[in-house]
């Protein structure tokens, strides 16, 4: 199923790079996810996708929306304020509740400070 | 041409983020520990919006838009729930 929208050469280079350029760093953090050693490295990982990649796949979409309806779209802003909002929030939380657990359960690799 | 280029760029993004998400399971299910776990159904949950906004720009439909705004809502309340039950859980024990 090839389905692509009808855009100008400009545009389709850029929004075609973009997409591939988000979708290559999300892919690269959930391979630290996969791959780093301890809980405490791996939680650095994932954030690479939840900024970068989330940020280029988001302005990617804001240009095709934009040249295809030919007025400004700008909805995607909404996902990406709310991420960068709530991404670290939630990551702070685990981490907490992570450092909390490993302290009862008197782990010895808990990072100092 | 350059529809066919960028159907073609469109897709392989899609496949990445796939192998993006398949990583994140394998870190759900395998994860050592329950923080683990938690942290790869965050990843899971943002590739699969991202996933969902390259499906808005393939079919040039705004539906999925609020698809992924949806995901993106859920998955962060998910992830507070998650990690709250982590530090209270054992608390009470």
């Amino acid at each position: 199923m090839i389905q692509a929208p009808d855009l100008p050469f400009w545009a389709a280079l850029l929004v075609g790079f973009l997409v591939l350029a988000g979708a290559m760093v999300a892919l690269v953090g959930s391979f630290g996810l996969l791959r780093l050693g301890n809980f405490y490295q791996r939680v650095h990982a994932p954030t690479l996708g939840a900024t970068l990649g989330v940020g280029a796949i988001l302005i990617a979409s804001m240009i095709c929306f934009s040249v295809l309806e030919s007025r400004p779209v700008i909805h995607e802003v909404l996902i990406a304020v709310f991420l960068t909002i709530t991404t670290p929030i939630g990551l702070m939380l685990l981490g907490r509740a992570a450092l909390y657990r490993d302290r009862r359960a008197g782990r010895d690799d808990i990072p100092e400070g | 041409m350059t529809i066919l280029a960028l159907a073609w760029a469109i897709t392989m993004a899609q496949v990445l983020l796939g192998l993006a998400m398949s990583f994140a399971v394998w870190r759900m299910l395998r994860g050592p520990r329950a923080q683990d776990r938690v942290l790869g159904l965050d990843t899971l949950y943002v590739n699969a919006m991202l996933l969902l906004v390259l499906y808005g720009i393939q079919t040039g439909r705004t539906l999925y838009f609020e698809a992924a705004l949806v995901i993106g809502l859920l998955g962060f309340t998910s992830t507070v729930a998650l990690s709250k039950f982590l530090m209270r859980g054992e608390v009470i024990e």
